[in-house]
């Protein structure tokens, strides 16, 4: 195997973090170089955490603002929990993507722009009378300005691509200039391509990769260049991955454990389509999917496997939950095992597709008609989503019930090390299915947990009928008598509560007096990183990050007590904080922000110096 | 497997009172699928009956058998799903034409197009029962109902081009008060491979009394019904006197009275798709003959069998997944 040398070391300064990001157009294939970067990173040991930001449109005009796609990656020798608030260094293939990107880049930061692609035109595309090149955009930033598209078509030129194709390589080219700035090996991606690429392309990619390096070393492009150390992760065998990838991991292992069949019910929706494609190659896993006519069929399909002995899944995102409200109230009267996974966009109706947001919550708990208590957790981070997922079926399973999990999508394609975990320590959950027609009512429960028995067509004797009308306590039979109404309301309410029998006390990190940062799902780094920098900086502040919406904990009443304020951060305008209020009448501080984008590290811990 | 159980009707029978309203057209319909069960010879705990919203969707409770009452329009996507991931058991859709050719339109021709060996009975009676009394997607233009005082101005659907159109590979219709009739109906269904379908022509006595009285009355029988049967000539009326030819690429009628004219008639083929859509459009308001029986069989692979291949042809290429060696996959890196 050959192998590309990497930039002596002697020169280069040490830095802890960097955070860069790479923006163009997105056909110019960012999130392929930014995904090519992290990996890298990840296998020379540093911690990692990315924030990719994709267009909603599939291929806006090329050159214009919209059409815009990003990747952020923060890289460090510490252990990090977020791509970072700003950004060191913006690798811009465009004036649109300059301009946009622009205010994300700290004050003195580096900015690398294809200077090709800076014409009159370019610049039309992107609304600019002015090139920023030239009308002082770029003061008080250290620029590079670096004609990618020419030197990468020069480079390519001998392997017989046309305008377009050569034209397409420039990515590479760019990767192979910033492998150069901070001394990488190049045989991650040297691999990569010969693997994903056929001739002539394979070539002509890893020609222009080194030209890129080769052009930066060459004509001495940086002042200065970089390296950053490894970073001290616990010992173990990590591996690179994305939420959404995570998550169906997460599914594979729990049919794995409970050695039930997954019926992976779902139609297309971002951000969370991603999951079925993961999923779909895993069939000899004993994972089956399912690609429904509608977000209805998907859930009433997942429904039906259940019905049938299978662990029903469905996947989508808030507006696919609405659709599915009726079916999983139908879920929840039957007492069916289920999982609905709700990759949270911006709302409301189509709103934000390919943005972040936790504004489901409500939805998650209350969205469906009448008392239809459902068990909700949520997913803290990219890795999270394995271990979450795994726990939704186990409950689904266990307490036979619908349980909701939601992720996001900042979690669902963001990436960071996951230590991968060893088979023989995750949970084994296997049903007992009844079989037994001795004194068999489809409504008797299991006195710790509630759960009816579940039989299922086939067992001979236990025939039975099951279905949305009120269900009459022990038989099944179908009651409209007022009495069993509330009894069996009480009952499915009880049995959710009772969940909260088996978490494991509220686990709080750093201080336990002063200022309660409480989180759920993916503001997780950014609260914890936030709570460090203010303990850091003198104020007592402890972080609670909640896996279990419905039910909380059950101490948690006693620690939101502890604390003379509770400061709640969410990407939305306040729901846990009127679940938290109503729940223990908490005079709890709302931090709110819906913008399609995560909370900065800096955003919060203003707000927790507010309350000093 | 041993020996199958032998089953009466009353095995059949759940221990729930059946609540229709006295002389609905679902009591025999419900009378004839528990003898046509009984008869299936397959255990009793392999059937499922799934029902979706409406009088007729209340069937599974009568039922001695799995059942499941889902929601409104939704029966075969709970159907799809379970007979996917259950190939084993014998799935059965009872509908309206509010559930399925309504709320449910989309559920019920996606299953027609994957053609899931599932078997669907459409009980067909032309109004909302359960909503007492609005018109439905069958009900004919200017029909007058509660919601339609000035008479419905919805064109209806006709089921049977529907389901062919769609792509179900097994269309058929029967009545209910054609006890026989619909046993074989239902025994013929259990035997498709892949989606079978029948438009059951069932009287809501409170709401639409009589709607289809002019051909099912034991006056009007004989007269109006043609009784279809593959590879016989299509003939009808009491005297056997009238019978179809083919007209251009439609049916034109004529007197039968020798071995001659006998000969010019078509003869049924439910292979035929052409056929099966003339004969599926016949319309009784404009004096054509009223056909029940099987229109059309196509012989497809049932969804729920590819499904199935896929998990099994997976399985064997790649070995039983192993779950440790997937979750080590991708690029790793060791931290010591
Ligand atoms: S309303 Fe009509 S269809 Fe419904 S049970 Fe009564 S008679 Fe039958």
């Amino acid at each position: 195997m050959e192998t590309s040398p990497a930039t002596p070391t002697a020169a280069r300064q040490k830095v802890q973090s960097v955070v860069i990001r790479f923006a163009g157009d997105s056909g110019d294939g960012m999130q392929l170089l930014g995904d090519q970067f992290t990996r890298n990173s990840a296998l020379v040991g540093n911690d990692i955490a990315t924030l990719p930001d994709f267009p909603a449109e599939i291929r806006a005009p090329a050159g214009t603002r919209e059409g815009v796609s990003g990747f952020q990656l923060q890289f460090s020798s510490l252990d990090i929990f977020t791509p970072g608030d700003d950004v060191d260094v913006l690798v811009a293939m465009n004036p649109a993507a300059l301009v946009k990107n622009l205010p994300a880049l700290r004050k003195g930061g580096l900015v690398v722009v294809n200077s090709d692609s800076f014409k009159t035109g370019d610049l039309t595309k992107a609304r600019l009378e002015k090139s920023p090149l030239e009308d002082g955009t770029l003061d008080g930033y250290r620029v590079v300005e670096a004609p990618i598209t020419v030197t990468t078509v020069r480079a390519v030129s001998e392997h017989g691509l046309n305008a377009k194709q050569a034209d397409r390589c420039k990515n590479f080219f760019a990767l192979g200039m910033m492998y150069w700035l901070y001394g990488r090996s190049m045989d991650s991606t040297v691999e990569h391509v010969k693997r994903k690429f056929k001739p002539p392309f394979s070539d002509a990619n890893l020609a222009a990769l080194r030209a890129g390096h080769d052009y930066a070393g060459t004509v001495e492009l940086f002042q200065a260049v970089y390296e950053v150390p490894k970073a001290e992760l616990r010992p173990g065998k990590y591996r690179n991955i994305t939420g959404n990838a995570a998550l169906a991991l997460g599914l594979v292992a729990a049919a794995d454990r409970s050695g039930l069949q997954i019926f992976y019910g779902t139609y297309p929706i971002t951000p969370a389509s991603d999951i079925l494609h993961s999923l779909a190659p895993y069939k000899h896993f004993n994972v089956a999917t399912y690609q429904a006519e509608d977000e209805i069929a998907a859930v009433c399909a997942a429904i039906g496997a259940s019905y049938g002995g299978a662990l029903g899944v469905t996947g989508t995102s808030g507006p696919g939950v609405a659709l599915k409200a009726e079916a999983i109230g139908l879920a929840v009267i039957t007492e069916l095992p289920l999982v609905v996974v709700d990759v949270q966009r911006g709302g409301p109706s189509t709103g934000l597709p390919t943005k972040t947001e936790q504004a489901d919550l409500m939805q998650a708990m209350y969205g469906r008609n009448g008392e239809a208590p459902m068990a909700v957790l949520c997913a803290r981070s990219p890795s999270d989503c394995f271990e979450v997922a795994l726990e939704a079926c186990r409950i689904a399973i266990t307490y036979m019930c619908p349980v909701m999990l939601l992720s996001d999508g900042y979690v669902a394609n963001g990436a960071e090390p996951w230590a991968v975990p060893d088979v023989a320590d995750l949970p084994r959950f296997a049903p007992a299915f009844r079989t037994d027609p001795e004194g068999f009512e489809p409504y008797s429960r299991d006195e710790a947990t509630l759960a009816r028995p579940w039989a299922v067509p086939g067992t001979p004797g236990l025939e039975h009928r099951i279905g949305g009308l009120e269900k009459q306590h022990l038989t099944g039979n179908v009651s409209y008598d007022p009495a069993n109404h509330e009894l069996m309301c009480r009952l499915r309410a009880e049995k959710i509560a009772r969940i909260a029998n088996e978490l494991p006390p509220t686990r709080v990190d750093g201080d336990d007096s002063g200022v309660l940062v409480l989180g759920w799902g993916s503001t997780w780094g950014a609260c914890r990183t936030a709570v460090q920098a203010r303990r850091d900086a003198g104020q007592k502040v402890g972080h609670a990050h909640l896996r279990w919406l419905n039910p909380l904990p059950k101490d948690l009443g006693e620690v939101l007590k502890r604390y003379d304020r509770v400061l709640i951060p969410e990407m939305n305008l306040g729901q846990l904080s009127k679940i938290i209020r109503a729940e223990f009448l908490v005079d709890a501080v709302p931090l709110t922000k819906i913008q399609g984008l995560p909370f900065l590290t800096r955003e919060i811990a203003e707000a927790i110096a507010r309350l000093a | 497997m041993s020996t199958n159980p032998v089953y009466s009707k009353k095995d059949f029978s759940s221990d729930q009172m059946v609540r229709w309203c006295p002389g609905c057209g679902d009591y025999s319909i419900l009378a004839q699928v528990q003898t046509a069960f009984a008869d299936l010879g397959i255990p009793r705990e392999k059937f499922a009956v799934i029902a979706g919203i409406g009088c007729s969707s209340r069937f599974p409770y009568y039922m001695q058998t799995y059942g499941f009452h889902t929601i409104h329009g939704r029966a075969p996507a709970f159907a799809s799903g379970l007979k996917a991931s259950r190939p084993d058991l014998s799935v059965w859709v009872v509908t309206g034409d509010g559930d399925s050719l309504s709320i449910g339109g989309n559920h019920l021709i996606h299953l027609f197009r994957r053609n899931v060996d599932v078997n669907v009975m459409l009980f067909n009676n032309r109004i909302y029962g359960l909503t007492k009394g609005q018109y439905s997607p069958t009900s004919e233009i200017g029909k007058r109902t509660k919601s339609s005082p000035m008479g419905s101005i919805d064109a209806p659907f006709n089921p049977l081009l529907l389901a062919i159109g769609s792509g179900c590979t097994y269309v058929s219709r029967s009545v209910d008060v054609f006890t026989k009739h619909l046993q074989e109906s239902v025994k013929k269904m259990h035997a498709h491979k892949g989606t079978s379908f029948v438009e059951i022509y069932q009287n809501c006595n409170i709401f639409n009394d009589g709607a289809w009285a002019g051909f099912t009355d034991r006056g009007a029988r004989d007269e109006k019904v043609l009784y279809l049967e593959d590879g016989q000539p299509l003939i009808w009326g009491k005297a056997q006197r009238h019978g179809f030819v083919t007209n251009g690429f439609g049916l034109a009628v004529i007197e039968v009275n020798t071995p001659e004219d006998e000969a010019r008639v078509l003869r049924h083929d439910v292979s035929n798709k052409v056929l099966a859509q003339a004969l599926a459009a016949l319309d009784h308001a404009k004096g054509d003959p009223v056909p029940v029986g099987v229109f059309y069989v196509e012989d497809r692979p049932a969804y729920d069998e590819l499904f199935q291949a896929q998990l099994r042809e997976a399985s064997e290429k790649n070995g039983k997944g192993d779950l440790q060696k997937l979750l080590n996959q991708g690029d790793t890196w060791v931290v010591s």
